[in-house]
């Protein structure tokens, strides 16, 4: 099994890597870090560790506001995805995201995950239609809203909400899903949810999921890098991070010292 | 007495003087009203809507040029007032967000919802009036859209403002581009707000003399030709209600009622949008 | 920023870009046509002497700008001496006083107020108040105040309802809702845990306004209260049923008058020389700068105050 994978090679892979904001503040620092296909990877660390800035340089997010600066190579289906003439547009259509709070459109339900099959060119409403409701089967969310696709997407409560969300990452068929912090802002029965809805993805989407709950990260991931203060500490098998760290700091973290 | 209860007893006085002003407020706000419902209806009647004016001493006259003037006038300043505004909002808002070029014209946009009304209508006439020999509509409504654009862009700036950043990056996320972000996105989530700013907007300016008296002037004839000077119910009124004739004054009461009945009713409406919309303010 | 790749970006920041710039141009562009415009009045007058000039003889050819400055002031700040202490009675209650059933439409009937077009207070002021002020008030004014020296000078001359008071009277009911709703909204600001500390240690209510809510949101108050200042310079047609446009300066507060907007809008159209339109653009010139200036400052202490009361 462990040879097969290694066969077909890493989903993404993050090769030296540094990061400034604004030109000069030095955010993350040779990072390291292969992403394994179809399987979950957490990343964790205390607040301010860089864990949030290195998810959103997967899909570039940092090239929405000047002066940052990418240095180094993340590794993606044989390219460097930080060159400056990727299209990013195509990238964001297969690296997606899901962000902290959920964030609907101010639209209907239908027309939320029908958004990025729009962007994408597809027009006919036959073809849509069977594009949302699979969408909205794989983020468990169809049974919940299909009597009622065209109400507006903030009748809905803040978890089903953020499967609304995931369902519309999802409709464009993404390689890769990024979640920052998905449950934070959920209770706990919805924060469940979504972490078996996570677990049952990973079978079709190789996910990156950044967390500051660490119980979250031991039950859903199957690997675990930590941060802190822009440095890789460790990175490794969710179940040796958790049980038997080769690192002094991960141990402190894991066990409660700081952060 | 104790100390205290002259505390108490000042503090009773001083809340019941600022008691009384707000019921002064009301008070010039029933009697105002009051007066102008009082002597505009009895003034009502069909002939101000379906004649136009005729010589003091005739039986009969209406207002029916200055109703069309007025609004033709207001239309034109809309359709040039509106899309200026909001998409310079749009600017402020989005492409300059944070830029200290976006702060300027904000500020300066404050400045401007609150000058002279007067003084634009010195400036058209010298810009639109003098050069083509005579008043003019165009100029009229150009100068009320000078006055509507800064109202206009602070609101939507304003409203654009207030959707989270995150939605936007949600929609950045799934590969749009930002033009379509803003149309697709943003636009739907502030449509409220910026559309009551609309409203908002034009009943300012349906009621404004001032920027008029000296652009589109006054006209005792029916006209829709607004390259010639056209009749408007705000100047209509200031002349009529200045002049010596108990007829005039008497249309002019009517046509303060209507005039006053519509700006009420549309800030009624946009207030009221506002609270259904965005809560208790 | 976001823009780079996009020529649909590019094309429609620029068109944004180019409507935001109307209000630079809006600016700009009156600055200058009034500069111009007056250019053959300064040539005659000069600055010093048509401010400092009480004359206004469209005959002679002579012009000055003092008597409408000299309205214009007075005007502003007796409508300003009205106004503002019924303004904050009325936010004080609004916010502090009423029950919460009646805030709501107290609110909404100031707001009501405030929207009424101007034209509407000055034909209700010539044809109600006007009448009201010479057959009852104003001779009430000079049967008691009128007897005291010195101050009797203020009500010496025939009450005929067309003079300073009632203008500065309607200006300032016009000034009223507006300067209350700034207040109010600065009022609002002044944390809830504050004003209940003060409770806590046994302060009347009058006491948590006069000592918490008013110093907290001094800033604020007063940048409204210049706001209104810069809005009642600008009044036309509030003042221009019951001013009466006569070109003195006088110490009767029953004597006519003229303000610049006054004078702009009955005389505009009458100017048939070339110097008297001028010196007309002219005090347009002056009534800009003045206002725009004042409106400045009130913005500056607008935004201090904003940015005082952000978390």
């Amino acid at each position: 099994m462990e040879v097969r994978k290694a066969m077909i090679g890493f989903e993404l892979e993050v090769k030296d890597l540094d990061f400034f904001y604004g030109g000069s503040v030095h955010a993350l620092k040779k990072i390291k870090l292969p992403v394994h296909k179809h399987d979950i990877t957490a990343l964790i660390g205390p607040s301010g560790c860089g864990k949030t800035t290195l998810l959103r340089c997967f899909n570039r997010m940092h090239d929405l506001y000047p002066g940052n600066r990418y240095e180094g190579e993340i590794i993606f289906e044989g390219t460097n995805i930080l060159k400056k003439e990727i299209d990013l547009i195509d990238l964001r259509s297969r690296i997606g995201m899901v962000f902290q709070k959920p964030t609907p459109f101010p639209m209907s339900i239908f027309d939320n995950i029908a958004y990025g099959l729009r962007l994408k060119g597809i027009k006919k409403r036959s073809e849509l239609s069977e594009l949302v409701e699979l969408a909205l089967r794989h983020a468990a969310l169809w049974e919940e809203v299909k009597d009622k696709l065209n109400a507006s997407a903030y009748a809905l409560s803040g978890g089903q909400q953020q499967r609304l969300v995931i369902a519309r990452a999802l409709a464009v068929e993404p390689e890769v899903l990024l979640f920052d912090e998905p449950s934070s802002s959920l209770d706990p029965i919805s924060t469940s949810k979504i972490e078996e809805l996570v677990v049952e993805l990973k079978k079709e989407v190789t996910i990156i999921i950044v967390t500051h709950n660490m119980q979250q990260a031991a039950r859903v991931s199957d690997w675990t890098g930590f941060l802190m203060l822009g440095e890789l500490i460790e990175f490794d098998r969710t179940d040796k991070i958790f049980t038997n760290p080769s690192q002094q700091l991960t141990e402190d973290y894991i066990t409660g010292r700081f952060g | 007495m104790t100390k205290e209860k002259i505390r108490k007893i000042e503090s009773f006085v001083a809340l019941s003087l600022s008691a009384l002003a707000a019921f002064a407020g009301l008070f010039w706000l029933i009697f105002i009203l009051g007066d102008v419902l009082i002597e505009g209806i009895s003034a009502l009647n069909p002939n101000l809507f379906l004649k136009d004016p005729v010589p003091p001493g005739v039986e009969g006259g209406g207002l029916r040029n200055a109703f069309v003037g007025q609004l033709l006038i207001t239309i034109g300043a809309t359709v040039i007032g509106v899309p200026l505004g909001v998409l310079g909002g749009t600017f402020l808002a989005e492409y300059a967000r944070g830029r200290k070029i976006s702060q300027f014209i904000s500020i300066l946009s404050d400045i401007m919802v609150s000058v002279p009304s007067i003084v634009v209508g010195t400036f058209i006439y010298a810009v639109l009036v003098k050069p083509f020999g005579h008043f003019n509509g165009w100029a009229g409504a150009i100068a009320l859209a000078i006055i509507m654009v800064p109202v206009v862009l602070r609101t939507t700036e304003d409203m654009l403002k207030l959707v989270p950043w995150t939605l936007r990056e949600a929609a950045f996320a799934l590969g749009a581009p930002y033009y379509k972000v803003i149309v697709q996105v943003v636009y739907r989530g502030a449509a409220t707000g910026i559309i009551t700013g609309i409203l908002l907007s034009i009943a300012r300016v349906a009621g404004e003399t001032a920027p008029l008296l000296f652009t589109s002037f006054n006209n005792s004839f029916f006209s829709f030709n607004m390259n010639e000077p056209i009749a408007s119910l705000t100047v209509t009124i200031f002349q009529y209600a200045m002049g010596p004739y108990d007829s005039w004054h008497a249309q002019a009461w009517a046509a303060a009622l209507i005039i006053t009945v519509f700006i009420l009713l549309l800030t009624l409406t946009g207030r009221a949008i506002i609270r259904w919309r965005y809560g208790k303010q | 920023m976001l823009f780079r790749k996009n020529p649909i970006d590019l094309i429609f920041s620029a068109i944004t870009a180019i409507a935001s710039f109307s209000v630079l141009i809006f600016v700009a562009g009156i600055l200058l046509v009034l500069v111009l415009e007056s250019r053959v009045s300064f040539e005659h007058f000069g600055v010093w002497r048509f401010i400092t000039s009480a004359d206004w003889d469209p005959v002679r050819e002579s012009f000055g700008a003092a008597t409408n400055i000299f309205g214009t002031a007075v005007t502003t700040f007796l409508a300003l001496i009205f106004a503002i202490p019924v303004a904050l009675g009325i936010a004080v209650f609004v916010t502090e006083i009423a029950p919460d059933w009646m805030k709501g439409p107290v609110s909404i009937a100031i707001e009501l107020l405030a929207a009424i077009p101007s034209i509407i207070y000055g034909m209700w002021g010539l044809f109600t108040l006007a009448p009201i002020m010479s057959d009852y008030i104003e001779p009430a004014l000079q049967g008691t105040l009128g007897k005291v020296p010195i101050l009797g000078l203020l009500f010496e001359g025939t009450p005929m309802g067309i003079d300073i008071l009632t203008a500065s009277l309607i200006l300032s009911i016009m000034i009223i809702p507006f300067t209350a709703s700034i207040s109010r909204d600065a009022f609002n600001l002044t944390p809830a845990l504050v004003k209940e500390s003060a409770y806590a240690v046994g302060a009347t209510k009058w006491e948590v306004v006069k000592n918490v809510i008013i110093p907290y949101s001094r800033i604020g108050v007063f940048g409204g209260i210049v706001l209104s200042l810069g809005r009642a310079l600008g009044e036309t047609m509030a003042v221009a049923f019951v001013l009466g446009n006569n070109h003195q300066i006088t110490k009767s507060l029953f004597d006519a008058a003229a303000t610049i907007t006054v004078t702009l809008a009955n005389e505009f159209t009458e100017a048939d020389t070339d110097v008297y339109l001028s010196s007309l653009f002219y005090l347009a010139l002056i009534l800009f700068v003045m206002s725009f200036i004042i409106l400045a400052i009130a913005k500056f202490f607008l935004i201090r105050a904003e940015k005082r009361y952000s978390r």
